[in-house]
């Protein structure tokens, strides 16, 4: 066999991979010029301002430049990112009073000195597109909703909720159709659950690619969801002898439609009207989105308007042309739902630097579409040696854990990898294994599902890189 | 069983369920939330599958579809339904690769990956075009879709497409997906 296969991508998606490692130079640069190259520095504490001012001072050569790029400095620093917004740090926040109580209207937001956003795959339509969460610089298990990863096929659509309806129809005894305040009377559950898209890591296959972990695996995020079980609403509507599949559509210009096996509706499948206390975000599907644990992203309908149940799947567009794994002899796997056990190491990755020899709190996430999370291993030799890491959280069903490892680094190269094992037994392969199951009769075919060991390598100078080993 | 044990096990079972009784007041077989959906509301909906279920009348043949096709589609997809991968654009291709699924070059298009006509037809009348989605009338799309079949050689020039005709179509890629063999076995512990 083939011992480094050849990943086979049409031009569509090399086209793709291509534009990716643009957009995620173009991001890197852009948080380098901002933060004075804090990202070097991996999990230390950005410069302030005063040493950014200092730095653009130093880089002009001339009077006139100094003073351009001081101003230029100044109005930077009264800019603050997305989600921010600025205020003049006291020199001592002890001798003044601070902001009045709720001035900010009544609802808060993240101080301006944290910088990271999502940031948007550049494919050459900006409406069906996607964004990666930040994951390296994230801590604790919960994704920030305002940074859980995107991905439109139509723009963002508004909706109304009052106006929201959501219709449930056909091999049922009664077509119903529920208002958002009809699915609130409901009894809801609340579920920690991770989304993954079954792109994650797509660019990863043959060689490493993307630098950040952002870019290689930032298509996963964890919410806690509040909604109505759709067993609930089964029970409703009363189902019809034969029904064994849904199809669930959206309310956004794709009108996005998937079949859903009726098994997997009645299981666990949750119509979520929340994310983490508060309403689910537009861009996650406000007023209503279908939750499936741990089936693939594209899976979970935002803007969820209608279940139509049937006794065939629709073939819809989503589930035939796209989301479909081509194997190596030409055949393509279909309903590939399930996100198999993965782990990756946050803390060091790629583009961080560390310091020099010393303690390091190596630090991941691990995750599972089948159930709990049940061990984590860390090799710093690129796998020849694993140890149990600590899991910081307790694992649940379906949703990320927060790991753990205490490192001394000797100031020596080495190879950082994290291997996941969930509660069925399953244990997150190498790349060459998944390559070798699914290319068998010669080159890898699929873009999607790659839950490979990621491996990290950090240099003598402690400069972390995205490698396969 | 004497009946002495039987009232034994009825002791048993109010024992084991009258706690049940202090957490909930009533146990609901429906709660009779929302409302019937009214027919001239589903009669809007549509979600075509392979057996056609759910076409709407009207037809369409390649000739119209060509008209079609250049006014609505060609600026993204191109002339020659080669797709245009611009900047601001990016429409697929939808025409060739056909024998390429099993090559080191795979390309994926309506005409070469595309198990079923009846997705086509679903997708152009839900999505497209793109920037102003479900805008086209069904003879349209029924036009359309014909228009991009004939120019992939997959029905005659003057094949008409209706709700009869369209799910009979065979796309050559027909046979081309099988169910996802995972969990991979090799990799339990």
């Amino acid at each position: 066999m083939d011992k480094t296969p050849t990943l086979v991508l049409d031009d569509k998606t090399r086209r793709m991979i291509d534009q990716m490692i643009i957009a995620e130079r173009r991001h890197l640069a852009k948080r380098r010029d901002e933060e004075a190259c804090a990202c070097r520095e991996g999990m230390f504490p950005r410069n302030t301002a005063a040493n950014r001012r200092s730095v653009l001072f130093a880089a002009g050569s001339t009077a006139a430049a100094a003073a351009m790029l001081a101003t230029a400095a100044r109005a930077a620093e009264r800019k603050a990112p997305p989600g921010a917004e600025f205020f003049e740090p006291p020199a001592d926040p002890t001798k003044e009073l601070g902001r009045a109580v709720a001035a900010d209207g009544g609802y808060g937001s993240r101080s301006q000195f944290e910088t990271e956003v999502r940031w948007r795959f550049p494919t050459a339509n900006e409406y069906t597109s996607w964004s990666m969460t930040p994951l390296d610089q994230m801590v604790g298990t919960l994704t920030p909703s305002g940074l859980h990863f995107e991905r439109h096929h139509g723009g963002i659509p508004t909706i109304d909720p009052s106006k929201h309806m959501l219709f449930v129809h056909g091999m049922v005894q009664t077509g119903k159709k529920f208002s958002m305040a009809d699915l609130k009377r409901f009894p809801y559950i609340v579920r920690k659950n991770f989304i993954e898209c079954s792109g994650n890591g797509l660019t990863e296959w043959v060689k490493p690619t993307l630098k950040t972990v952002q870019g290689t695996h930032g298509l996963i995020s964890t919410s806690e969801w509040t909604g109505v079980p759709f067993a609930a609403i089964a029970r409703e509507v009363g189902l019809k002898q034969g029904a064994a599949w849904v199809l669930a559509e959206g309310a956004d210009a794709a009108v996005m439609t998937r079949s859903i096996p009726l098994e997997k509706m009645l299981k666990d499948a949750i119509l979520a009207y929340g994310q983490n206390g508060e309403a689910i975000r537009p861009e996650q599907g406000y007023p209503l989105r279908l939750i499936l644990p741990g089936w693939e992203g594209n899976t979970h309908i935002k803007w969820l308007r209608r279940l139509e149940l049937s006794d065939k799947p629709f073939m819809t567009r989503e589930e035939t042309s796209k989301y479909t794994d081509l194997m190596a002899n030409g055949k393509a796997r279909q309903f590939s739902f399930d996100m198999e056990a993965k782990s990756v190491i946050t803390f060091p990755s790629g583009e961080m630097k560390l310091p020099g020899p010393g303690f390091y709190n190596i630090s991941g996430l691990a995750w599972s579409g089948r159930g709990r999370v049940q061990s984590v291993d860390v090799s710093i030799d690129g796998g020849k040696a694993w140890y149990p890491a600590r899991l910081d959280t307790g694992p649940e069903p379906i949703s990320t854990v927060r790991f753990s490892f205490p490192w001394s680094w000797n100031g020596e190269g080495c190879v950082l990898q994290s291997r996941c094992t969930d509660e069925t037994g399953y244990v997150q392969p190498t790349l060459a294994q998944l390559t070798a199951i699914r290319g068998a009769n010669g080159p890898f075919g699929s873009i999607y599902h790659l839950n490979a060991i990621q491996s990290w390598a950090v240099a003598a100078d402690g400069s972390v890189s995205n490698v396969h080993a | 069983m004497s009946m002495r044990k039987i009232s034994w096990a009825a002791a048993c079972l109010i024992v084991v369920l009258a706690p049940l009784h202090a957490f909930g007041q009533t146990q609901q077989a429906s709660y009779g939330f929302g409302s019937a959906a009214r027919p001239e509301e589903l009669a809007a909906f549509f979600g075509i599958p392979p057996d056609g279920a759910g076409l709407p009348p009207g037809s369409g043949d390649a000739a119209k579809g060509a008209t079609v096709y250049a006014e609505k589609c060609a600026a993204c997809h191109g002339k020659q339904l080669e797709g245009n991968p611009a900047k601001g654009i990016g429409g697929d291709k939808l025409l060739g690769g056909r024998g390429t699924l099993a090559s080191k070059t795979p390309i994926k298009t309506v005409e070469s990956y595309w198990p079923y006509a009846t997705t086509l037809f679903d997708y152009v009348k839900r999505a497209m075009p793109f920037n102003a989605p479900g805008s086209l009338s069904d003879d349209d799309v029924y036009s359309v879709v014909a228009y991009i079949l004939s120019e992939a050689k997959i029905i005659k020039p003057a094949d008409k497409m209706n709700a009869t005709t369209l799910p009979k179509v065979v796309m050559p890629n027909r046979d081309g997906f099988e169910p996802d063999p995972r969990p991979e076995v090799q990799l339990y512990r």
